[in-house]
């Protein structure tokens, strides 16, 4: 990873969606390079959720276009198929599959898909619950762990097709307070790593400490972008700076 | 019980009837049982697409076997199909086309319910995974909707089984009509006939159809997540 750190991975021009009329997203541009950690901020119904699933292919756009390492995506020789086993993503609901256990859940994905040798996903499986703590997890089933445990299997089951980038769509929303932690903690260790990550957050600490980049949305547009220090200290917009102030009490 | 009436049940040649009777009622079932499920399967595909004149066309005709009775349906087609078309189409063969269309009908809905009560986002996350649409009904669609859908058909195809003694109107040798032609042969001599004659018959469906729903239990409790 870290050897070809500093190409660009991910690469959206002019990106446009609609809903019935509506933009939702209203030219969208943006690039990621290999190795980089950007945070998506922005109020609830700007569009942070449609941008990450127009990126893999599950909401369709109507302009503009997404590269992923050089190549168009939706393309004839470069198919949403093929783009998503780059692209990792994992939703804000708990998506496991809930009539398979834990293990199966991985596997299903660099099996199926990937056609790989099922002894050797299962070994690179092993290592990385291993590494998110829930080695001794993966013969249950969904129902019988935490939701904090659901959002690190998940993380896990992205991470075993070997993404080029991971989207995060408010991973830790709906989780307990007691167990953002705890996922929190396993992205931070990717992102040291060296994964390339693009993150939808409304955790203000956390989008500080991982993020190398900010990027601020609002009304279906990118309204500022900037290193997150520089973002955090000084938000050039008034639009940012009434945002953030929506997360602290005076 | 010199005088009950109950044995009639032990002449060899009632018995014999009744069981021919009650292969004929079972074959209805089993055979529009069949037809019902598989067709019932696209059909219920078929509701879940989001074309608005398809559903109203699938719903119009579900509801015209929810609203209108069975045996009227049996009547509509035993008689019409001799006035109309100038065709005797038998009861047997009758019963099992209205079985059918029935059961299409029901199972179609059970399926169209099941299909559409998985959440959108087990779809999508199957889909980031890089799944095709046949893979994403494969491994994730296909499989919760089987453990969500069997005890609904499990209970129609019971349905199914106790109403085909309805097909003893359009004159199918089964069960029910044999038991009345032995209760109106025995009536003179023994009155009680009737009651054994009737609840034989009950026992039997009672026998076919409770194994059948405590499997629907158990398979309910086993799949339950
Ligand atoms: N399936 C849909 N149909 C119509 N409008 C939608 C749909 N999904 C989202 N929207 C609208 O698009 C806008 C952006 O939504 P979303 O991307 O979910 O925002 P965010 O994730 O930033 O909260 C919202 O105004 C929302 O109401
Ligand atoms: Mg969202």
């Amino acid at each position: 990873m870290s050897s070809k750190t500093g190409e660009v991975i991910l690469e959206i021009e002019g990106l446009k969606k609609y809903y019935d009329q509506k933009a939702v997203l209203d030219g969208i541009n943006l690039s990621i390079k290999r190795g980089e950690v950007a945070v998506v901020i922005g109020p609830s119904g700007c569009g942070k959720t449609t941008l990450l699933k127009c990126v893999n292919g599950l909401e369709a756009h109507q302009e503009g276009s997404i590269r992923v390492d050089g190549k168009e995506v939706g393309s004839d020789d470069f198919s949403w198929i093929a783009a998503r086993q780059k692209i990792g993503m994992v939703f804000q609901s708990y998506d496991l599959f809930p009539h398979m256990t834990v293990i199966d859940n991985i596997l299903l994905g660099p099996v199926q898909v990937q056609r790989r040798d099922r002894a050797e996903v299962t070994l690179q499986a092993d290592a990385l619950l291993e590494r998110v703590g829930l080695a001794d997890r993966r013969g249950d089933y969904p129902r019988q762990l935490s939701g904090g445990q659901k959002q690190r299997i998940a993380i896990v089951r992205a991470l075993c097709m070997n993404p080029d980038i991971m989207l995060f769509d408010e991973v830790t929303a709906s989780l307990d307070p007691e167990m953002v932690r705890e996922v929190l903690d396993v992205m931070l260790g990717l992102a040291r790593q060296g994964m390339t990550m693009l993150i939808v957050t409304h955790e203000m600490e956390f989008a500080k400490a991982v993020a190398d980049r900010i990027i601020f949305m609002d009304g279906g547009v990118i309204a500022e972008e900037s290193d997150a220090k520089t973002f955090f200290k000084s938000p050039a917009t008034e639009r940012a700076r009434r945002f953030l102030n929506t997360f602290y009490f005076e | 019980m010199p005088n009950s009436g109950f044995n009639v049940l032990l002449s060899v040649n009632n018995l014999r009837r009744l069981a021919l009777g009650l292969c004929g009622t079972l074959e209805i079932a089993m055979i529009s049982v069949v037809i019902s499920v598989v067709l019932g399967v696209f059909y219920g595909l078929l509701m879940t697409k989001k074309n608005r004149f398809i559903y109203v066309l699938c719903r119009v005709y579900l509801d015209a076997f929810r609203i209108v009775p069975i045996l009227v349906w049996l009547f509509l087609l035993f008689f019409g199909s001799a006035i109309v078309f100038h065709t005797d189409l038998d009861g047997v063969t009758v019963s099992v086309i209205i079985f059918s269309m029935w059961g299409t009908a029901e199972m179609g809905d059970i399926v169209r319910g099941t299909v559409s009560s998985i959440p959108t986002h087990q779809w999508q996350s199957a889909q980031a995974l890089g799944l095709t649409q046949w893979q994403v009904h494969r491994f994730v669609i296909i499989p919760q909707a089987l453990r969500r859908i069997a005890p609904s058909a499990i209970n129609l195809i019971t349905r199914m089984v106790k109403t085909t003694s309805l097909v003893v109107f359009v004159g199918v040798t089964e069960i029910l009509r044999v038991g009345k032609q032995i209760i109106e042969f025995n009536m003179m001599k023994n009155p009680m006939a009737s009651f054994w004659i009737y609840g034989f018959i009950f026992f039997v469906y009672f026998l076919i159809c409770y194994p059948i729903s405590k499997f629907s239990k158990k398979l309910e409790k086993k799949w339950s997540y």
